[in-house]
């Protein structure tokens, strides 16, 4: 009786199918625990959560200086689909070397050429809010933070033009909020 | 003169002797749980037509409201939902589950006083401040971001109040054993309940860790706590308070299985050891929500995902073979044999109650339990963070799972407790059919949107130039799914309302039964309870079940093995 206090002893281990269901359980649990340490050693797609503290001027001087030194031209939006992405400094970094995303009420500053197959050190963080990493179409989200930099060491693998998304509630402009990442 | 005795059988107890189970009920705690629920399917009432204006501003091609006010209504939805309607329900459940059960008394009037009128002087303030357009930061309020003060006092006024409640809770259970009110082990229903308790306190306690210096600084007394230290200490609030919904949810299902048909736990020992998994195992799973968060490393996260997860995941596992494990002994000893399945036709489909376990379960396991795992696994968390996917998993656990096994309740509660039989009765039998299909649709909706990269919490996705066709049509798929659930709510609620003030009174008769199938000739109750082996049909789902899981499982693995690499 679910509803009134038991009375009579009603302690006895599982038997019959609730002992095979049991075992099920707890075997699929056990593989699943086991896969994220396996996919962390053998798998490509990892999320360390390497970052180093920075405070925002730091970090917007840092980006300042890479804007500088490896510029490689404008890119403009040809689309008038949104206000507040109308131009920025596109950046070539060297392939291995360190890249810098800016996120800002409402922008991912610069727009970054990669190219496929090298490994880059992008750094995400924040001047002023939460801001969302999210690449499209890829499909890769990311958490920015103000404070923190964020480092994820990563290789291209498909050619194109790539929109990074905001996906973190950033204020009234939080949807018009990207930027652009373009793979030769 | 009233009795200083807790046990409710007492002479001079203020109790009635309820006219349709013979069980005790104390008046105190009836009238506690009847002030929590209305107040609770008020707040319900609200989130929902939010929720609605939310459904139909993500169907781009309505796109209803103006981006203000859709940002500000998801604030006010998620609280309103997930922390107001969830928590006034769960004390209405907390006063039931320590005092009819064992015949006690309710603890303390005053304390539930007290404990209400923060709850709901806290929850009015937090609404204030929102609709006035000071607090449109979600509910998640993450730093930097900042509200107006007022915001976070009145969500500490509902944290301290429903902590005092629970303080209620816990103080009967101990009189009640003290004054010897019941002899024996608490049901399970009591059980699955101090399970519930136990957890919202180390919950709500995460909660004024966070909130209390978030709130300091808003008033400029103190400087900004850490973005990352709020998101670690607030989820520790907001994810474990999803195992409070778990292990509520749970005992509804195990309750109102137990009220239909008679259900009991096919094995004691196990389904409670399952809830003491939830207590043990469930304190560091914030991590799931800072997957892809800086500064947090890869070791903490996978740990903490899966040692604290998987042995949730376990219990959860175990609760959704032993209900429905419960129910096939119930109806095979009411003599419905016939092969596998032949019990599951004869179930009593048009008792609401019923339906709405039966699709609490199956909504919660196979869509909100399988793709929670998954989205909380370390690395899959890559290709979902942040996306629709998110609201596409929550609102098939903390919706289709929990409302709905509430709703399930009240067709009880109220009949019960209100002591009125419900009206519009051919409404309520459709009511969770409509709640729980709309919920399905607008979850569907949710995760194949997110599948393809649509975010969470955006108010329109065009600007971004990147989502096709077929992402605007699940999103309209979203919000026809949203307009039905919403559909379901208003008929709920306005049932509930409606019967407290025009259904037909009770008094001492017994409530007007909503449908249980009878026992055929020949059956014998208890005739099962040494058989091991008479759950077929149960396996046979739970089978299924596992084989969903794990296509499911890889399927994502395969899909982040598309991505570029990333360390
Ligand atoms: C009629 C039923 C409901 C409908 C149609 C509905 C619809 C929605 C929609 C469209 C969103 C916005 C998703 C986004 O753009 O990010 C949302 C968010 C949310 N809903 Fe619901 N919902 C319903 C019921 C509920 C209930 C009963 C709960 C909790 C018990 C709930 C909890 C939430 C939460 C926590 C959020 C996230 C808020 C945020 O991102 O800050 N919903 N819902
Ligand atoms: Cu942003
Ligand atoms: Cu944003």
């Amino acid at each position: 009786m679910s509803l009134r206090p038991l009375t009579s002893p009603w302690f006895h281990g599982p038997a019959g199918h609730e002992k095979i269901w049991l075992g099920c359980a707890l075997l699929w649990c056990f593989v699943m625990s086991l896969m994220m340490p396996y996919w962390h050693f053998r798998g490509k797609q990892n999320s360390t959560g390497e970052a180093y503290t920075v405070a925002p001027v730091a970090y917007l001087a840092r980006a300042e200086a890479f804007v500088k030194s490896n510029r490689v031209g404008t890119w403009k939006n040809q689309a008038s689909n949104n206000p507040l992405l109308t131009e920025l400094p596109l950046v070539e970094p060297a392939p291995g070397g360190d890249a810098y995303l800016v996120a800002r009420m409402w922008q991912w500053y610069p727009a970054l050429r990669l190219h496929v197959g090298e490994t880059y050190r992008l750094h995400l963080s924040s001047l002023d809010l939460q801001h969302g990493f999210s690449l499209q179409p890829l499909n890769m989200n990311f958490q920015v933070i103000p404070g923190y930099d964020h480092v994820l060491t990563i290789t291209p693998t498909s050619r194109g033009e790539f929109t990074i998304v905001c996906n973190e509630f950033c204020g009234m402009g939080h949807h018009l909020m990207s930027g652009k990442i373009f793979v030769e | 003169m009233a009795s200083s005795s807790h046990n409710l059988a007492a002479p001079g107890t203020p109790g009635r002797v309820c006219g349709t189970t013979g069980l005790h009920v104390c008046l105190d705690a009836q009238r506690f749980i009847k002030l929590n629920a209305v107040v609770g399917i008020v707040f319900l009432l609200l989130g929902g037509i939010a929720a609605l204006g939310l459904a139909l501003t993500r169907w781009q091609t309505v796109h209803l409201l103006p981006a203000e006010w859709f940002y500000r209504i998801l604030t006010f939805h998620g609280l309103n939902m997930l922390i107001f309607w969830i928590l006034f329900f769960e004390i209405a459940i907390l006063y039931f589950a320590c005092t009819t059960p064992l015949n006690a008394r309710l603890y303390s009037r005053k304390i539930a006083w007290v404990s209400f009128l923060m709850m709901l002087v806290g929850a009015v303030m937090t609404d204030t401040v929102i609709i006035g357009g000071k607090a449109d930061v979600m509910m998640t309020s993450y730093l930097p971001l900042l509200a107006h003060p007022g915001f976070y006092l009145g969500i500490i006024l509902v944290a301290v109040g429903t902590l005092i409640g629970v303080f209620n809770f816990f103080a009967t259970l101990y009189v009640a054993k003290r004054d010897g009110a019941y002899t024996g082990s608490v049901p399970i229903v009591t059980f699955g309940a101090t399970a519930a308790a136990i957890i919202a306190v180390v919950t709500l306690l995460h909660g004024a860790i966070v909130m209390i210096p978030t709130f300091t600084y808003s008033m400029g007394w103190t400087s900004q706590p850490d973005p990352e230290w709020y998101r670690l200490i607030w989820w520790g609030l907001g994810h474990q308070s999803q195992q409070v919904n778990v292990c509520a949810m749970v005992s509804v299902w195990y309750l109102l299985s137990h009220i239909v048909l008679g259900a009991r736990p096919i094995n004691e020992a196990v389904c409670r050891t399952a809830f003491v998994l939830y207590i043990l195992f469930i304190n560091l799973a914030s991590a799931h929500h800072l997957l892809v968060d800086p500064g947090v490393g890869a070791t903490w996260k996978i740990w903490n995902t899966s040692y604290a997860m998987y042995l949730a995941v376990l219990a959860s596992m175990i609760h959704g073979f032993t209900v429905p494990a419960g129910v096939e002994i119930a109806m095979r000893e009411k003599g419905y044999t016939s092969g596998i399945f032949g019990w599951v036709t004869a179930l009593p489909w048009r008792n609401p109650a019923f339906s709405a376990t039966v699709l609490s379960v199956v909504i919660f396991g196979f869509l909100g339990g399988i793709t929670g795992v998954t989205l909380g696994t370390q690395q899959i968390n890559i290709i979902a963070h942040n996306t629709l996917r998110i609201p596409g998993h929550f609102h098939v656990t903390v919706v289709g799972g929990t409302t709905l096994a509430f709703m399930g309740l009240a067709y009880y509660v109220v009949p019960l407790i209100f002591q009125r039989d419900f009206i519009g009765r051919g409404w309520a039998r459709a009511q969770p059919w409509i709640f729980g299909g709309g919920i399905t649709m607008l979850s569907l909706g949710m995760s194949f949107a997110g599948s393809m990269g649509v975010s969470r919490r955006s108010w329109d996705i065009d600007a971004q130039g990147v989502y096709g066709p077929a992402a605007h049509l699940w999103l309209g798929v979203l919000g026809i799914g949203g307009v039905l659930a919403f559909t379901g709510l208003l008929i709920f609620a306005l049932l509930c309302v409606g019967t407290l003030f025009f259904g037909a009174k009770i008094q001492d008769r017994a409530m007007t039964d909503w449908g249980t199938p009878p026992a055929l000739a020949g059956s014998q109750a208890g005739s099962l309870a040494h058989d091991h082996y008479a759950t077929k049909g149960t396996m046979a789902l739970s089978l299924v079940f596992l084989a969903c899981f794990a296509i499911y499982y890889f399927a994502n693995w395969k899909a982040l093995a598309d991505v570029w690499p990333v360390r």
